[in-house]
């Protein structure tokens, strides 16, 4: 399969490859960069687990090809945040447990993290919706709302006693 | 909210943030896809397109011309395998019908999806660009779908059986023909338990890499343990010669209790061709190839007196299984019939099992596993009843709970429940909802055309997998012992690693047991490391499914643990010059009771357990096993409530408010508790409103994607509200029970009961799940109260 040079810039770092043409982006960023953090969980863009940003923008990195994103700026979950430096967003989902296996969240911190970025102040039910392209089976989405509301400086409608 | 970390010897009971998050929040995690080993080759399978059909030729030439392709291998190419796939329960006294199941199809196959073919090269694209090229002819047969059609009679998905039964499976207990004529009224239902999806969001995958007579298998599995076994045995391999790793594993939900053909295929290639292979499942395989769930069809009924008093309660169980035989799929509905009288006291009744072959994905556990079944026509019939009976819902669930005084309880079928009480987790339910102001806000909105619903739904399950001499061969015949293992090492600076025979995927329990470690050795939990998903690290162990990890897991870590802390004792009494009954762990040091100051850190203790300073007669070192089998299982019960409204108009269905109370004894981790529940109840709100696994009536898979399969969203949820009683189990020193399940295994019934109670006044007294717009609407329309016009009367 001939193969086309793509120049890549993620989480700051300029990359030049050679790639097929058809390869998706989110597969040049696991297989090719080793950024495993972001994921794949289905094959028809619904579950947001491969949610990247590109030029500060929420992406699915597996409805792009890899050289569709020449020159843009992409950060994926390991640009965001490290252990010593969580992302408030990280740090949210931590405190209010807001992930459970863990496959689901990249993709829900990058989308969460961009919202938050266009809607500082987001309601629950804004949150919600602003989620609905990213599916998770573990948490049943509770603490997920919550971790967004709390990064937000907000609570949720819950009531637990 | 979650606490970064509780005083030492109070982190249990404690909502400690989790150990498992720091690389799982940052994408440093490690699931099979982010493996690589050197020379790895990819694995893609030819898969049927049809729902039942011999297979006249394949012609692999193509494929294997294509750059790239190391082989391309069918099903008689395999024949060096020890044995066809394995189904682990053989009931005494039942006849099972189990045909073979191959990892690749040998001359039919039985469901869409059923492979047919492996393409084996070095890129992930190169072999499903090559599968293409794999020429299969097929000779269509009529596709079995039905499964009444299925049990009445011929075709048969295996014709050599002459039957499409599975089995029949009975438990009863007292007399239900007695008790249905000592009932002044009777309920009668048929109630259809649709199939569902596990669809955990990380798929199936695995690599194999086998060298030098050794095995080595990275699988997203639920049971590394079961799966090491059944490698070794199909390939004939000693099983200390196979290790299995599940890392990181993205969700289960029972899919991945499982030993499948992809993970004997990859070990069987990576033998012969010598290199690591690895294959990871596409969603459009995982929709129509792994397990499914539920899928029964039973007749229920249920007869009581006009006081209220439950006389007898019989189901009968059509459970279709689809084309095979998993590990456990006939086990499953029988689950269900270890609980079928619920928290009542009934003192008759039978659940009557008929498992069914269709040309359909096969089905076994998924989460719940034959209890959310028994939880949904208990619960709709009791309401029903009451309906009959012109009783609250509540005051008829309250008669007939087993009160709480007769615990430990026999039921009419011999099942002793461990511990409960109904009318406490009701009790609290009312806390948080007033029933007598939500009905006059029901009665305001009908007038305004607004229908709304309350449901309730009281439960109780069986889990805490198991008591082997209960489960077993010689009980209810699974192969198996179902105890759990665990090994507690402390080091020479006293860090602490715990091994777990479990193995937890998203659970949290590094973290509860963490804890639970932390408090009896005096010591932080960040300086307990917990291992589990290896079967060369640690003893032997049984996995996790049955929410048994922390009622049977948690239990053999406290023993364990306990082992520990009593030569650490001893160790310190000769330190000390005191009595080892005089030596208490407080404040992070083993000291002499009434003299804090004389006391040893655990570092301490560890440093003479390894310098071999140990008193005489004692083994240096400091780590200890047990193996723990309990005594019964574990009964978790609850009170839930959910509020919907039902648009009358178009039939959807909007939840407004859930609340759930819950009883798992008492928490090790309360914010693990509520994130268990949360996803649990989702899983089941999903059952009754969205979800189904649909096949057409050629068995054709409707719902093959995650556009078609619909999960329910962020978008169409609320927040939650549960609450908590705390009844100990008698079972465990912790009185623990599990809660994995618990969520679904009472949501689908409470959302059901929910709909029907706002939908009353229309006539309408049932519907099937899933709860669709189009079925609400047909209900509404189709029910004496709709009008003439098939308009509504406010």
């Amino acid at each position: 399969m001939s193969t086309v040079n793509v120049r890549l810039n993620v989480n700051g770092v300029e990359h030049s490859l050679d790639l097929e043409p058809r390869l998706l982006l989110v597969h040049a960023l696991r297989d090719q960069l080793g950024l495993t953090g972001t994921h794949v969980g289905c094959d028809t863009s619904n579950c947001g687990a491969c949610t990247i940003h590109m030029n500060g923008e929420a992406v699915k990195s597996c409805t792009i090809l890899a050289v569709q994103a020449e020159d843009a700026e992409l950060v994926t979950i390991e640009g965001l945040g490290t252990e010593d430096n969580l992302h408030p967003m990280q740090e949210a989902f931590w405190n209010n447990h807001g992930l459970q296996c863990g496959y689901c969240t990249p993709g829900m911190i990058m989308a969460s993290a961009a919202l938050l970025t266009e809607n500082p102040n987001p309601t629950e039910h804004e949150v919600r919706h602003a989620l609905e392209g990213n599916l998770c089976r573990c948490t049943g989405y509770h603490n997920i709302v919550k971790s967004v509301l709390d990064a937000a400086g907000q609570s949720s409608s819950e009531v637990t006693a | 909210m979650s606490v970064t970390e509780a005083p030492l010897g109070a982190n249990v009971g404690s909502p400690l943030r989790r150990k498992e998050d720091p690389p799982l929040i940052t994408g440093r995690g490690r699931y099979v896809d982010d493996i690589k080993l050197p020379g790895m080759l990819w694995a893609s399978f030819v898969r049927s397109p049809e729902a039942n059909a011999k297979i006249t030729a394949v012609d692999t030439s193509a494929a294997v011309a294509r750059e790239g392709i190391t082989a391309v291998y069918v099903g008689e190419d395999m024949s060096d395998l020890g044995g066809p796939l394995p189904m682990a329960w053989a009931p005494p006294g039942v006849q099972v019908n189990n045909p073979d199941h191959w990892p690749l199809a040998r001359g039919a196959v039985k469901h869409v999806g059923d492979p047919v073919a492996v393409v084996i090269g070095e890129d992930r694209y190169a072999v499903q660009d090559a599968t293409e090229d794999v020429i299969v002819e097929y000779e269509s047969l009529p596709a079995i779908v039905d499964p009444e059609a299925a049990i009445a009679g011929g075709p048969f998905v295996h014709e050599s059986l002459g039957t499409n039964k599975v089995h029949e499976w009975t438990l009863a207990g007292g007399d239900v023909e007695q008790g249905f004529a000592e009932a002044d009224v009777i309920v009668e239902r048929r109630v259809v338990n649709h199939r569902i999806a596990g669809a955990p969001i990380e798929c199936r995958g695995v690599i194999a890499d086998y060298r030098a007579g050794s095995l080595t298998l990275y699988s997203a599995t639920q049971v590394p343990h079961f799966v090491r076994l059944f490698m070794a045995l199909l390939l004939g391999l000693g099983e200390d010669h196979v290790r299995v790793i599940a890392p990181d594993v993205g969700g289960g939900f029972g899919q991945k209790l499982q030993v499948y053909g992809e993970e004997l295929l990859a070990c069987w290639a990576s033998r012969k061709l010598g290199l690591p292979v690895k294959w990871i499942e596409t969603r459009s395989e995982n929709m129509s190839v792994a397990h499914q769930g539920r899928d029964q069809i039973s007749q229920v009924k249920m007869g009581a007196k006009r006081d209220g008093t439950i006389t007898a309660f019989h189901v009968k169980i059509l459970a279709d299984f689809g084309a095979y035989n998993m590990i456990l799929t006939p086990l499953i509905p029988s689950l269900g019939a270890f609980v079928m009288g619920g928290c009542y006291k009934i003192p008759n009744v039978q659940t009557d099992i008929t498992g069914v072959f269709t040309n359909k994905c096969p089905t076994d556990a998924i989460r719940g596993a034959g209890r959310p079944e028994a939880t949904q026509m208990i619960e709709v019939t009791v309401d029903q009843m009451a309906h009959e009976l012109g009783m609250d819902p509540l005051e008829i669930r309250r008669k007939n709970f087993i009160p709480t005084e007769d615990f430990p309880a026999a039921t009419a079928t011999g099942v002793v429940y461990d511990s409960g009480n109904y009318h406490g987790t009701l009790d609290k339910l009312m806390e948080h909802v007033d029933v007598a102001e939500f009905r006059a806000e029901q009665e305001q909105l009908r007038t305004e055309g607004v229908y709304r619903g309350i449901g309730f739904c009281t439960w109780t399950e069986i889990c805490g997998l198991a008591p082997s001499r209960v489960t077993g061969p010689a009980g209810v015949g699974v192969q198996a012992g179902l105890w759990e293992s665990a090994m507690v090492r402390v080091h020479n600076t006293g860090a602490v690693t715990v091994y777990t025979g479990t193995s937890p995927h998203g659970q949290g329990l590094d973290t509860a047991m963490a804890q639970i470690v932390a408090d009896r050795l005096g010591v932080d939990p960040r300086v307990v490391e917990v291992i589990h998903g290896d079967t060369s690290m640690g003893p032997e162990g049984r996995n996790t499914y049955g929410s048994r990890s922390l009622a049977t897991g948690g239990e053999a870590v406290v023993k364990a643990t306990d082992k520990v802390v009593a030569k650490a004792k001893a160790i310190v009494a000769a330190e000390l010059e005191a009595a080892a009954e005089d030596i208490e762990v407080a404040d992070g040091r083993f000291s002499v009771k009434g003299s804090p100051d004389k006391g040893m850190a655990l570092a301490d203790v560890a440093g003479v357990a390894y310098v071999g300073a140990v008193p005489e007669g004692m083994e240096p070192g400091l780590e200890e096993t047990t193996f723990y089998d309990p005594e019964n299982f574990v009964f978790p019960f609850g009170a839930h409530a959910c509020v919907v409204d039902v648009d009358a108009e178009t039939g959807k269905i909007k939840v407004l408010r859930y609340v759930a109370v819950d009883d798992c004894g008492p928490a090790i981790n309360p914010m693990l508790i509520d994130g268990q529940i949360h996803g649990g109840v989702v899983h089941g709100i999903g059952q009754a409103l969205y979800e189904r696994v649909h096949y057409d009536d050629d068995g054709q898979l409707i719902t093959g994607t995650f556009v078609d399969y619909a999960l329910a969203t962020a978008a169409e949820l609320p927040s939650f509200e549960t609450d908590r009683t705390e009844t100990r189990s008698p079972v465990n020193s912790m009185g623990v029970k599990g809660v994995g399940e618990a969520g679904t295994i009472a949501a689908s019934a409470v959302v059901t009961n929910a709909v029907i109670d706002a939908l009353r006044p229309l006539g309408v007294e049932y519907i099937n799940m899933p709860l669709s717009p189009m079925r609400v609407w047909n209900a509404i329309h189709n029910s004496e109260g709709a009008s003439p016009e098939g308009g509504l009367s406010s």
